[in-house]
């Protein structure tokens, strides 16, 4: 018995089951019908599922260009300019699609890919984890209240308040000897989590007093069917908005987090490693610096612009948060 | 309003000693040892245990925090003997690797990172809620619209990214200006502006481009409320119905948006700092961590925190005082 | 009839562009009022009264009005908006439903009817509050300067809803449109606050009309009712003569559906089947037709060609029934 995620179609007071050529009725056909309908939407979606295929079929690529992440080629680069590629546009050529990294050659086509794999395998699992920490810990706050909800609070109230870049680059730099990678999603999640929590502990309070939970409960329901059959499927809408809205954040983090040091540590490539290793021949070689940050900027774009739509499409009354 | 007033600040008081544990406990683990920086490099292995023993780093790690945040309050001596520094209230610690205590490392540079963030948060203000304000008035215009999928663009640019194009066009490029180096108000104000203005546009774009959204959604969400309605439907000029009846409710989530950025700008600034070498906290935080300062990166956490703390409740006051029914609570 | 009517309206019709298409909202509607009289209009939710209101008060965005709606023999529609503003409020005004959400929540009662009385008399804010006072005492609020400085939400309902109105009469109107003002209130409340308007309209020769649902309020407050159905009127009298004898199949539904204390026990609950029509894909001719009884048995051609408007079928009776002649049968 889940409320309508949407109002009738905007100016048609009359039931929508009465016109038989409008609109879809099922909320969710209705948002997906409004979904498509969003340029902006579709351009945002088209290049996520571009990236992924890149990231997903890095290994496939390059095979085919025929060069590694890793491979150093030093015939691609001149040194006696100090290590600057040899060529245009940052040492473009058949053999190297996109060019190359200056002093050790290596091919930035194939390091663009698989910094690819890294920054959206960071991003989609501390977005995966956070969604699970920050709904089940958001779900319990605001369902059952009193000393529970109060604890769970606090927590997050503190876990808000600590400086988390700040503390992040601090735990970084301090350990040194665990996964990079697996450390990132640990680090970026634990500080995170609180923002969706607070969302979804604010949404279950208003949907706890519903008629229809209430309902459920004079029937005998327990607890957790209420929670799974009543409670979370009005949530979905929220989640799926917030976790496309959040990601681009989480993107930007890593590559920051790198771009200072303490993120993915080279031989790895990632885009924020990259860019930091560009900064010094931005004026000389601006190729390498654009093409990393281009990445980086397109797919946090994508994002960004995928979320908006999503949440006009499943929220238009827009209680923003 | 008082028992509130009290309340938030014990509970302030609080999360502060928890974050301060915390941080301690992170950083007792770091493997830098603050006994060989005392020493200094030539120290033997006998002599640099003598110093941990003296500085009490061989106490269990509750006993080092509760001496910690006594010494906050009451000043620490660290060491004994000739060697022995005084570090007086309040004591954050104090760093070996520069002789001087963690505060005042601290207060030197925090003109230069209030300058930085004050100064971009007044250019985000005016762009963003300019932008966003008008976005609202002419909802769905060609306007509108550029100016949103614009906002979006800006919002998605690397920090980094927006520096290095901004020093390329209007430094080398344009010669616009000189390459930003710090000096400070009280020495020329025309060169302070000068210098600050490419740190300044650098770290406001991106808050400028989500304040500019915030705000539109708000005053659209805001100028569709009955009450706004009621006030044409009392006569009022279209101006006052929007400026006093509409604008007022809606720029009350970008008052506590500001508090809470203010609050975290200590955190938000560091990249910045590192990128115009400008020497304010964040880049002796970044300086810090390149040398295992650990007493320093712990004191600046705390007063990181401290900000985002204090913020927290001071946005809380400010929306009771512009929201009257807020003040229930 | 003496004399010029103080609001006349002739085939006014309000629609909207939205993405789905064109909704009309409100179809050939007329209707007159009097100075010191009461017109009632009823209808169901989408029925387009409170769009009709709407429109003569000139306070709808985007959409497109046609028609005419003329105020003491000036005409409101079309009329540029600078001029319209010195109507609202001062001339007619407008009572809404839900007072806790047309109020503003940031300034005080007192303020806001300041306010108004400012916009059309000038004068000193000492003598605005004063007149504020003033009318809230006249609709019966108990120590008027004490809650005249007291926010919207520290009211209850009811003296929410009396605050409302003496923020309509605040600058003296001919005329006041209460939309659905009681539908938020108990009925105990309800019937103090419809006493108020009674004596108020009294008092003063107001002209009143009344937007409900609730054909009790009609009963007690109305002179005159205007039934509507679906964006277009479907018949208008005499508010005794309506509850009496009404012509319409629409109406004639309506008050069968009322349950009567005088009924059998255990007499089943009468409704009219069907649902109310899709005003974006509106029904062709009458909009009642696809749930009428009378055309179900009749099945007459006329009912679904051109939207019938309202005739005369008695004196100060007009009904829009096309097989009016069969039903008196």
């Amino acid at each position: 018995m889940t409320t309508p995620l949407t109002s009738a179609p905007a100016g048609g007071a009359g039931a929508a089951e009465d016109t038989a050529t409008a609109a879809p009725a099922s909320p969710w056909a209705l948002a997906l019908h409004r979904l498509r309908r969003q340029k902006a939407a579709v351009v945002g979606l088209a290049i996520i599922v571009f990236f992924v295929l890149i990231a997903v079929l890095a290994p496939v690529l390059t095979a085919i260009s025929g060069k590694g992440p890793d491979q150093i080629d030093k015939k691609a680069v001149d040194p006696y300019l100090g290590g600057l590629p040899r060529g245009s546009l940052g040492g473009i050529s058949p053999d190297h699609w996109l060019g190359v990294e200056p002093l050790l050659g290596r091919d930035v086509f194939a390091r663009l890919v698989y910094g690819a794999q890294i920054s959206l395998l960071v991003a989609f699992s501390a977005a995966l984890l956070i969604t699970v920490i920050g709904t089940v810990l958001g779900i319990t706050a605001g369902y059952f209240g009193g000393r529970v909800d109060a604890v769970i609070s606090r927590f997050m109230d503190v876990m808000m308040s600590f400086p988390s870049l700040i503390f992040m680059i601090a735990l970084l730099s301090v350990a040194r000897n665990v996964n990079r990678v697996v450390l990132l999603i640990g680090v970026l999640s634990v500080f995170s989590w609180p923002y969706i929590a607070r969302v979804i502990r604010g949404q279950t309070l208003s949907l706890r007093h519903r008629e229809y939970v209430e309902a459920a409960r004079a029937c005998g329901t327990g607890n957790r069917r209420i929670l799974l059959t009543e409670i979370l499927p009005n949530l979905t809408g929220t989640i799926i908005v917030y976790v496309t809205l959040a990601i681009p954040g989480l993107i930007g983090a890593e590559a920051a987090l790198t771009f200072l040091g303490v993120g993915i540590r080279p031989p790895t490539p990632s885009w924020g490693q990259m860019i930091s290793d560009s900064v010094l021949y931005y004026k000389v070689d601006p190729m390498f610096f654009i093409l990393p940050s281009a990445c980086l900027f397109l797919v946090v774009l994508a994002f960004t612009l995928l979320g908006d739509a999503l949440r006009d499409a499943l929220d238009p009354k827009g209680s923003r948060t | 309003m008082i028992g509130f007033l009290a309340r938030r600040l014990a509970a302030m008081a609080v999360t502060l000693l928890v974050i301060c544990a915390l941080t301690f406990a992170v950083f007792y683990l770091l493997p830098t040892d603050p006994a060989a920086q005392f020493c200094g490099k030539d120290c033997s292995a006998d002599r640099i245990e003598l110093v941990r023993q003296q500085l009490g780093l061989n106490d269990p790690l509750i006993v080092q925090f509760g001496r910690y945040v006594a010494g906050i309050f009451a000043g620490q001596t660290l060491g004994t003997g000739p060697y022995a520094v005084r570090c007086d209230f309040p004591c954050f610690g104090y760093s070996f690797q520069s002789a001087q205590p963690v505060w005042t490392l601290m207060m030197d540079r925090l003109p230069t990172s209030a300058s930085l963030a004050l100064g971009a948060a007044v250019l985000w203000l005016v762009l963003g809620l300019g932008v966003g304000v008008l976005s609202a008035l002419r909802r769905g215009s060609w306007l509108d619209r550029t100016l949103m999928v614009g906002t979006i663009g800006i919002a998605a640019l690397p920090v980094y990214f927006t520096a290095m194009i901004l020093l390329y066009l209007v430094v080398t490029v344009g010669g616009l200006l000189p390459y930003p180096r710090y000096i400070a108000f009280t020495e020329d104000p025309g060169s302070w502006i000068a210098n600050l203005i490419l740190p300044w546009t650098t770290l406001a774009l991106m808050y400028a481009a989500m304040y500019a959204r915030m705000t539109r959604n708000s005053v659209i969400e805001t100028m569709a409320e009955p009450y706004v309605r009621t006030a044409r439907a009392k006569g009022l000029p279209e101006r006052r119905v929007v400026g006093k009846h509409g604008l007022r409710p809606a720029l009350t989530p970008v008052a506590t948006m500001l508090g809470m950025d203010l609050g975290g700008l200590l955190a938000g600034a560091l990249i910045t700092e590192s990128l115009f070498s400008l020497p304010g906290v964040g880049k002796l935080f970044a300086d810090s961590l390149n040398k295992a300062d650990q007493p320093v990166i712990m004191g600046i956490t705390l007063l990181a925190s401290f900000f985002i703390v204090s913020s927290n409740l001071v946005v809380d006051l400010v929306y009771a005082w512009i929201d009257p029914r807020a003040r229930l609570a | 009839m003496t004399g010029q009517p103080l609001l006349a309206v002739h085939d006014l019709s309000v629609h909207f562009a939205t993405a789905e298409g064109t909704v009309h909202a409100v179809k050939g509607v007329d209707f007159t009022v009097e100075a010191g009289r009461t017109l009632g209009i009823v209808g169901e939710s989408g029925s387009g009264k409170s769009v009709t209101s709407l429109a003569v008060m000139g306070l709808h965005r985007g959409a497109t009005v046609t028609g005419s709606a003329k105020l003491h023999g000036r005409e409101l529609i079309g009329a540029p908006e600078e001029e319209i503003r010195r109507l609202r409020g001062r001339t007619m005004a407008m009572v809404f439903q839900d007072a806790l959400t047309a109020l503003h929540p940031y300034f005080t009662i007192g303020d806001q009817i300041a306010e108004a009385y400012r916009e059309h008399h000038g004068g000193s804010r000492k003598r605005a509050r004063a007149r504020a006072v003033d009318v809230l005492g006249d609709v019966g609020i108990p120590e008027p300067a004490r809650r005249a400085d007291e926010y919207p939400h520290q009211f209850s309902g009811g003296m929410r809803q009396r605050a409302m109105i003496a923020l309509a009469l605040s600058c003296e109107p001919d005329l006041i449109i209460a939309d659905e003002p009681t539908t938020a209130l108990d009925v105990t409340v309800q019937a103090q606050v419809l006493e108020l308007l009674m004596k108020l309209q009294q008092d003063r020769g107001l002209g009143i009309v009344m937007i409900t649902h609730d054909l009790g309020v009609i009963a007690r407050v109305a002179d005159e009712v205007l039934v509507m159905y679906g964006g277009s009127a479907a018949e208008q009298a005499p508010a005794d003569t309506l509850f009496a004898a009404p012509r319409h199949p629409y109406t004639r539904g309506l008050l069968d559906s009322l349950p009567r204390l005088d009924a059998a026990d255990g007499a089943a609950l009468r409704s009219i089947p069907g649902t109310p029509p899709s005003l974006l894909t509106p029904p062709a001719g009458c909009a009642f037709h696809p749930r009428c009884p009378v055309y179900a048995a009749a099945g007459d051609p006329r009912c679904t060609g051109d939207r019938p408007a309202l005739r005369q079928v008695a004196d100060g009776h007009r009904s829009a029934c096309v097989l009016d002649e069969v039903t008196t049968a």
